[in-house]
């Protein structure tokens, strides 16, 4: 065929002579870049920290890593809508007392879990409704209800906990799969993150959570329902909030007002570092599970080196602005280098 | 002529009433002397004691210099969350300063407060502008970096009240004609930023950003250095505050100031400055900052267990941008219909 | 240049994580002070860190040096770790942390009671031996109990002193640490029942936490005396809480007129005994209890005695010491400084 510009026939332009080779588009990506260095941490940590090797390491670092975690699913949908959801810590206290409260009212556990977990649904639902349909930005919004459900949580018990819970769940939370160091709350987990990664990458309500973040006018115009979808994140969040609190009150044996306290900041701060972007419309869940494992095993590791936790802390700080700024900063180079490729040559 | 002349004027005097009347700061400034006049009624230590005079005065007003600066901020269409680990920074050097420098003169160590929380605050809005990610993300880093580095730096010390001289320590509860002398600063610190941001260019300009910064950008405004400014001016009044809790309490652990910035973010929306920027003024975040302390301070009094008093902050915090956006829609159709109705 | 991107962004940020991870963790290990010998029980293994409620604390500060010295004495190796914020939660981790370094024994004084005992089990079981000192656990979580004085002692004490100081009638109030304390508790009972025993004219009309920070406690003396007009004395059985106090009451308009005993530090309240602000308070010397339980965690390493009622074992110079029931050992009894004799110590 005869291109009219040209005037001469010009070959066809063909994907495949533009496309990386397939190991690259798995591998050079941001989260390739977590995976990367989570591994290279594993190895580090394991040569020079003493006892680190050892598999109570792994099972103590999984039991306290599994808050962040669970909390971390429901966040990454939240954040790639481009919203944020700064109150789940508090809703872990609340759900926390809640539990102990009414166990030492004299409830059964599994009943005040139950209602534990409704009341963290009911919590989600009121920031939802506040953002949805009132229509406020969600940080104002969970910035307010981050002092309110941690006030009601501290308020219900004051300053005392509650401490009296049967052995047989404490030691739920604690146990471990058969005599592998994993702890059986991983069950949990991983199907929770079986069903999250189903909903976000292969439905279309997982579609429209993209879409959301990268534009939510288009989205709306594309036949997404926008505040539905959006409600419905808010209520998961709080709900999975209240699991984990549940969970937090087990593995410790205490339910307090203060429980997880600054929780949120971890969370964020792993969901960032997983390669979820701030500004919404990308991200992926398994980068989101290494940004949380990263965390932790750098944490876990500088313990048993005996770094104090600040340490640990100026280093989650450090790694978390670094990570955001990096990826702003490659943007900006990028854009200054772009110019029209040249086919690849084949083999 | 004349009476047209008195007509206008009595109509602006009218309007000036009306726009004092409804605005936010004089809401909650009533809502502030309620709360007094009940408390009063009931306990009249409260106001009119020596000691409770002076303290509803005096504490509130270290919340009220960090809020101010996050009113600044938050005008800008930012945030910043590491102003409480800045104040813990401050509060520290403030105290080694005394320990290591003998005989360092007071106004050196306000001084180098004023740098020290700029430097950080600078640090804070480089990032944030020249980077171009949110002020959440940044805030949030340097809240937990600074922290860190306040812990490592105090290890497991605290400085004491006797590490400091007494003339500094005097500043924290004298007072001059019944002001405590803290307050004084932090209400000079207010008259200047008020001004500041009302009167002059570079204020005005930090509305205009706030209120749409891509307008400000095709405008021609210098949106880099303005918010850099904001960050660092934030910080700076966070470390001048991180001075004064020094000289108010003596003593300074790692912990020094956690949670400061729940409370400066809260006392700022409470004082209508809306989280989405271009609205607001730095008096109603002082007023904010009152009306919060004095709330934390009432309730026990007026029998209410003070643990509750997180969940009346946040109470209020929901209720002001409730008040805010519904504000706003009411707005937003008045103008629809006066546009319809031309 | 899309591969360049990616390439690029990837590579940077696993270089930023590879250089933080490896300058933290080579640092770390090359000024491991305290992961001492290998397993656990093993005879010889005489790493022992002490854990306090939290660092910053002057109490224990000198209670630990107090330890350190004893361990220093018989060959050891001496740790110290702790939260910044008094919560048992936080204990929980280091308590881990110190069952994976697989330490030869725990001092600790304990945030609760129960919250931190299945942590410890879990160390014991490991073959740890833990101490309490200060602040007890439930007995069946530890090995030997540390206490300073009787509980029924520490709460007389500060009963007559206050009853002597506001002339055995009016209004006290207490200002004590953290709402879970199990000694702050113990405490407050006794003095209870004491006060109805044998003060009928004192009435007691509020116990306000300061959870053991010091601006805490601070506004919340402030908070008491707008509170109760009439109140004529403050106990605060927390050396935190008295030197708060203390300072507040020096700057007040009631000076001299309200009473403050309790327990404190003498390096603390000295400028408030010599102005008058305070006139008596109690205290027994924390370096010995350090020492003692330093001593009592080598006794159980080296198998000498296993906190049965009836052993007996050496402390230094601080002689031989007997176990009592429920594995309780005595350090001695309470003392009281006032003006007169608090130029003599230095703690």
């Amino acid at each position: 065929m005869t291109d009219l510009i040209s005037g001469g026939t010009a070959t066809p332009r063909v994907y495949k002579d533009y496309a990386r080779p397939l190991w690259q588009r798995v591998l050079l990506t941001r989260e390739g870049a977590v995976y990367a260095a989570l591994i290279l941490v594993i190895v580090v940590a394991t040569l020079s920290v003493r006892n680190f090797g050892s598999p109570i390491t792994m099972t103590y670092l999984l039991l306290d890593v599994t808050p962040i975690l669970l909390i971390a699913l429901p966040m990454t949908l939240v954040i790639i809508t481009g919203e944020i959801d700064l109150s789940v810590a508090s809703v872990v206290g609340l759900s926390s007392v809640v539990l102990g409260t009414l166990h030492q009212g004299g409830l059964p556990i599994e009943a005040a879990a139950l209602v534990a977990i409704v009341v963290g649904a009911l919590a989600g639902a009121f920031n939802g409704f506040l953002i949805t349909v009132v229509g406020l930005p969600s940080l104002a919004v969970t910035i307010g209800t981050l002092a309110l459900y941690r006030g009601l949580a501290v308020g219900l018990l004051g300053t005392t906990a509650v401490t009296d819970f049967t052995e047989f769940w404490t030691d739920l939370a604690k146990s471990k799969i058969g005599s592998t160091g994993v702890p059986t709350v991983m069950i949990l987990f991983v199907l929770l993150l079986i069903v999250f990664a189903i909903v976000l990458h292969f439905t279309p309500f997982g579609r429209g959570i993209f879409a959301i973040g990268l534009s939510a006018e288009a989205a709306k115009f594309s036949g997404v329902h926008v505040e539905r979808t959006k409600f419905i994140l808010f209520v998961l969040t709080g709900t999975i909030s209240a699991l984990a609190g549940i969970y937090y009150t087990l593995r410790f044996g205490s339910a307090r007002g203060d429980n997880a306290t600054g929780l949120e900041l971890s969370v964020i701060a792993a969901v960032l570092l997983g390669g979820v972007s701030i500004f919404g419309g990308r991200g992926a869940l398994h980068g989101v599970i290494a940004g949380v494992l990263l965390i932790g095993v750098l944490g876990s590791a500088l313990r048993l080196a005996n770094v104090t936790s600040d340490v640990i802390n100026i280093i989650t700080g450090v790694l978390l602005v670094a990570s955001v700024v990096s990826t702003s900063v490659l943007n900006w180079v990028r854009a200054k280098r772009t110019r029209p490729g040249e086919p690849r040559k084949t083999r | 002529m004349s009476v047209a002349t008195a007509e206008t004027t009595g109509s602006r005097v009218t309007a000036a009433l009306g726009s004092f009347v409804k605005a936010r700061e004089t809401g909650i400034l009533l809502a502030l002397a309620i709360i007094v006049v009940v408390t009063t009624a009931k306990n009249p230590n409260f106001l009119f004691s020596n000691d409770g005079f002076r303290d509803l005065l005096l504490t509130p007003s270290i919340l009220l210099l960090v809020a101010v600066g996050q009113a600044i901020v938050i005008i800008t269409r930012n945030v910043d969350l590491s102003v409480g680990s800045v104040l813990g920074l401050t509060a520290y050097l403030t105290g080694r300063l005394f320990i290591d420098i003998p005989g360092i003169p007071i106004i050196a160590v306000f001084v180098a407060g004023l740098v020290f929380g700029g430097l950080l605050g600078l640090i804070n809005g480089a990032l944030v502008a020249f980077a171009k990610v949110p002020a959440l993300v940044i805030t949030l880093g340097t809240l937990y970096a600074y922290r860190g580095i306040n812990v490592l730096w105090t290890g497991s010390d605290r400085i004491n009240a006797s590490d400091m001289p007494k003339p500094f320590l005097a500043l924290g509860t004298q007072s001059i004609l019944f002001i405590p002398v803290l307050t004084i600063i932090a209400v000079v610190v207010l008259i200047a930023a008020g001004w500041y941001m009302r009167n002059l260019r570079g204020g005005r300009e930090l509305y205009a950003i706030g209120s749409d910064p891509d307008a400000a950008n095709l405008y021609g405004l210098n949106v880099t250095r303005r918010v850099l400014v904001a960050f660092v001016v934030s910080g700076a009044l966070a470390g001048l505050a991180g001075v004064l809790y020094a000289a108010r309490y003596g003593t300074v652990n790692s912990q020094a100031g956690s949670g400061f910035e729940l409370e400066a973010v809260g006392a700022a929306v409470i004082g209508g400055v809306a989280i989405f920027g271009g609205s607001g003024t730095v008096w109603g975040a002082a007023i904010g900052a009152y009306l919060l302390f004095t709330i934390n301070r009432a309730l026990p009094i007026l029998g209410v267990q003070d643990f509750w008093q997180r969940a009346v902050v946040g109470v209020l915090i929901i209720g002001a941008i409730v008040l805010d956006r519904l504000l706003a829609l009411r707005q937003s159709r008045k103008l629809v219909e006066a546009r319809d109705t031309e | 240049m899309l591969f360049q991107k990616n390439k690029g962004r990837a590579g940077a940020f696993a270089a930023l994580a590879v250089t933080v991870a490896l300058v933290a963790t080579g640092c770390a290990a090359s000024d491991d002070g305290g992961d001492g010998g290998g397993s656990g029980g093993d005879s010889g293994n005489l790493a022992i860190t002490f854990l306090p409620k939290n660092l910053g604390n002057a109490y224990f500060d000198t209670s630990d040096e107090g330890g350190k010295k004893a361990i220093e004495e018989f060959g050891g190796t001496y740790a110290e770790v702790g939260p910044a914020e008094a919560s048992p939660d936080a204990q929980v981790s280091y308590i881990n942390t110190l069952t994976q370094q697989g330490v030869g024994g725990i001092a600790v004084s304990a945030n609760d009671p129960k919250a931190i005992c299945d942590a410890l089990n879990e160390a014991r079981d490991a073959g740890v031996k833990v101490v309490t000192f200060d602040s007890d656990t439930d007995p069946e979580c530890r090995d030997i109990f540390i206490n300073q004085a009787t509980s029924e002692g520490i709460a007389k004490i500060q009963v007559d002193l206050i009853a002597e100081q506001i002339g055995d009638e009016g209004e006290i109030a207490i200002l004590s640490a953290t709402a879970n304390a199990t000694n702050q508790n113990a405490w407050i009972e006794l003095m209870k029942t004491e006060l109805e025993a044998n003060h009928p004219n004192i009435t007691l009309v509020d116990t306000v936490y300061g959870d053991d920070d010091d601006q805490t406690s601070f506004d919340k003396t402030a908070a008491l005396l707008q509170t109760h007009p009439e109140l004529k004395g403050i106990v605060s059985p927390t050396t935190v809480g008295i030197a708060a106090a203390a300072r507040y009451l020096q700057t007040s308009e009631f000076k001299g007129k309200v009473a403050l005993t309790g327990l404190g530090t003498p390096n603390q309240m000295r400028d408030y005994v010599e102005d008058g602000t305070v006139t008596a308070f109690a205290l027994w010397n924390p370096a010995d209890l350090g020492f003692l339980a330093a001593y009592a965690a080598k006794a159980l390493i080296e198998g000498d005695i296993t906190g049965e009622a009836g052993d007996t074992f050496e402390a230094g110079e601080l002689g031989e010491f007997t176990v009592e029931d429920d594995g309780v050992v005595l350090l001695g009894d309470p003392y009281t400084f006032n003006a007169e004799n608090i130029g003599d110590f230095d703690f």
